[in-house]
């Protein structure tokens, strides 16, 4: 099953500390959904809020259509798979996954069948009888995951569900997170402070900062052409240099470069925009400070011959690395050049 | 130089155990007096115990005692713990010190202070003020144990089975209370072996049906018997089975 949710201004207080400020998104019914931003940015919240663990104190939710801001979790369609799994040790995998089934007064013999199917679709039908403990962390992160589906959500809640694991089941947990999305359709929203498992994972990347939603949007529309500053750092390495705008034209330590903007400005480059080959904004040569290869690129710090003082990152390709203080030119495609106003770096106040 | 630990290790034991084993070992005397030399062994002492009506009646109202007043303090305990635990209230803080207090307050003191108020109300003393007494002292230790072993593991646990559905009362007796198995055995059975042994309260606040540690107090009146002897060994049995019961429900559990 799945269902569309609608937050309408939502806004919540942890006594003095302002969680939520206004939050209004919607997502459609079958989407994927990543709550990214940093720790204390109030996605949990958000997330809580969704689930019926947190009452905001101001605003609406609505799942489905219905009204479910003052809807208890225990009867929103909506089920969570727990940062730490949250378990219950003393019950088999088969009792775990049921109990969703047993509190909606199924009975047993269609409750073990639903739980066994739910078992199988992430692969752990084998481990029926065993308890959670038995479990490595990836199985335990399944076995939530299976719980929290049995019982056909319209919505499923993930708050960093793979957080604990390591990076390289992390990587093989995201495919499958996706695949058994796509499979049930139900709508999935997960929270994420790690902008690769947003961007691997998700239909749309929702990014918050202090309590505010920065930037709604595909993964590559957010990585490429971020809405905020704020965004743009967040979402991957970025090179940051302080312009200053004159109406229609910007000034920048490597002349003038034709966008409108007023007042103290911040230009953003991504390290990989950074080539010294083609069209675009030219940045003029640079010296090799340092460079090491990555495999896949070289990365370089690089110092602009205009501007000493400032440090460039660039991930240059990956079929020479540069010796040390040779001049490489700088080049960068215009549609990569993005200019903010410094003031809309909410991280900073 | 191995000796001399080995040496210690024998003197503490023998310490702690030299009593008892002297009280048990007394207890197969062929004579009638618990005193060397051994001439027994004998069960002519349980013979006479387990026919004395007294001393049977003493220790089926000692079981009874025992385990119904922990059963309330233990239900008690974990209500409280459950609540100060699971919700934020103002003064929790002040209430947790106030349920923990009367552990630092002598058996003495609680069983005077019981006496005097259920003398001011009228009340007779009885088994059932035996009883309150015993959950008086046991309820602060049951809180205690019991708060201390509830975590963000079954918090969290809990959260979960309300998303799935559960009511409350389900969240309780379906994840709460089997999660906390070994904590609520393990306060169950101390409070049992602390009200088995209990002899204050129990002297005071108690007239003609006694638990067994008052009919022991009472034949001790009319001097040493190797009949003393046998009900201090039985005694002791049924605390030692109810220490091994906790250890073998709870500690084996948790390996």
């Amino acid at each position: 099953m799945t269902a569309p949710v609608s937050l309408t201004n939502i806004d919540h207080h942890f006594g003095a500390f302002h969680a939520l400020k206004g939050i209004s998104l919607d997502i459609g019914a079958g989407e994927y959904i990543a709550l990214l931003g940093p720790s204390g940015c109030g996605k949990t919240t958000l997330l809580n809020v969704l689930g019926g663990f947190v009452e905001p104190m101001q605003g609406r939710v609505d799942i489905g259509g219905r009204d479910m801001t003052h809807v208890p979790a225990a009867k929103r369609p909506t089920t969570t798979v727990f940062q730490d799994y949250a378990l219950f040790p003393h019950m088999s995998l088969l009792d775990n996954v049921g109990f969703g089934l047993r509190m909606a007064g199924l009975g047993r013999r269609a409750r073990h069948d639903k739980a066994r199917a739910a078992l199988s679709l992430v692969g752990l039908e084998e481990a029926a009888q065993k308890r959670p403990h038995a479990l490595s962390g990836g199985q335990r992160q399944r076995v939530a995951l299976a719980r929290a589906l049995a019982v056909e959500p319209d919505v499923l809640l993930l708050d960093e569900p793979l957080g604990a694991l390591d990076l390289k089941l992390r990587r093989q947990m995201q495919d499958e997170l996706k695949a058994i999305q796509r499979k049930v359709g139900t709508t999935f929203v997960h929270v994420t402070h790690d902008q690769e498992e947003a961007m691997a994972i998700a239909d749309r990347i929702v990014v918050m900062n202090a309590g505010r939603i920065e930037d709604i949007g595909t993964p590559a529309r957010v990585y490429r052409q971020p809405q905020s500053l704020f965004a743009a750092a967040f979402m991957g390495e970025m090179n940051r240099i302080a312009v200053t705008g004159h109406g229609d034209s910007i000034e920048t330590p490597f002349g003038p470069l034709a966008r409108s903007g007023a007042g103290a400005l911040t230009l953003c480059i991504r390290p990989e925009a950074l080539c010294h080959a083609g069209e675009g904004f030219d940045l003029g040569p640079a010296t090799v400070r340092d460079a090491a290869f990555f495999g896949t690129h070289v990365r370089a710090h690089l110092s602009p011959v205009a501007a000493p003082e400032l440090t460039l990152v660039a991930h240059l390709p990956a079929c020479a690395v540069p010796a040390e203080g040779t001049q490489i030119a700088l080049r960068a495609d215009v549609e990569d050049v993005l200019v903010f106003d410094t003031e809309d770096d909410h991280a900073t106040h | 130089m191995r000796a001399l630990p080995f040496a210690y290790l024998v003197l503490a034991f023998a310490f702690i155990y030299l009593p008892v084993a002297t009280l048990v070992l007394f207890s197969f005397q062929g004579g009638t007096l618990p005193v060397s030399p051994f001439d027994g062994p004998s069960l002519r002492w349980y013979r006479e115990v387990l026919s004395d009506d007294d001393l049977t009646d003493a220790l089926v109202n000692s079981l009874f005692v025992a385990t119904l007043s922990s059963a309330l303090a233990v239900t008690l305990g974990f209500l409280a713990a459950y609540g100060l635990a699971r919700h934020t209230l103002s003064g929790s803080v002040l209430i947790r010190s106030l349920l923990i207090a009367p552990i630092t307050v002598s058996y003495l003191i609680v069983g005077l202070g019981l006496l005097i108020v259920v003398q001011r109300l009228g009340l007779g003393v009885s088994l059932l003020t035996v009883g309150i007494g015993h959950v008086v002292i046991n309820l602060p230790l049951c809180f205690a144990i019991l708060y201390a072993s509830m975590g963000a593991q079954q918090e969290n646990a809990e959260r979960a089975a309300r998303d799935l559905g559960a009511t409350e009362a389900q969240v309780v007796r379906l994840i709460t209370v089997p999660m906390l198995a070994p904590a609520i055995l393990a306060a169950f059975f101390l409070s049992v072996t602390l009200s088995w042994d209990e002899f204050i309260i129990a002297f005071l606040l108690s007239r003609f049906d006694v638990t067994l540690p008052v009919e022991i107090w009472s034949l001790l009146r009319s001097g040493l018997s190797p009949r003393l002897n046998a009900v201090g060994s039985f005694v002791f049995l049924v605390s030692v089975t109810a220490v091994l019961i906790l250890e073998i429900l709870v500690f084996r559990k948790r390996r």
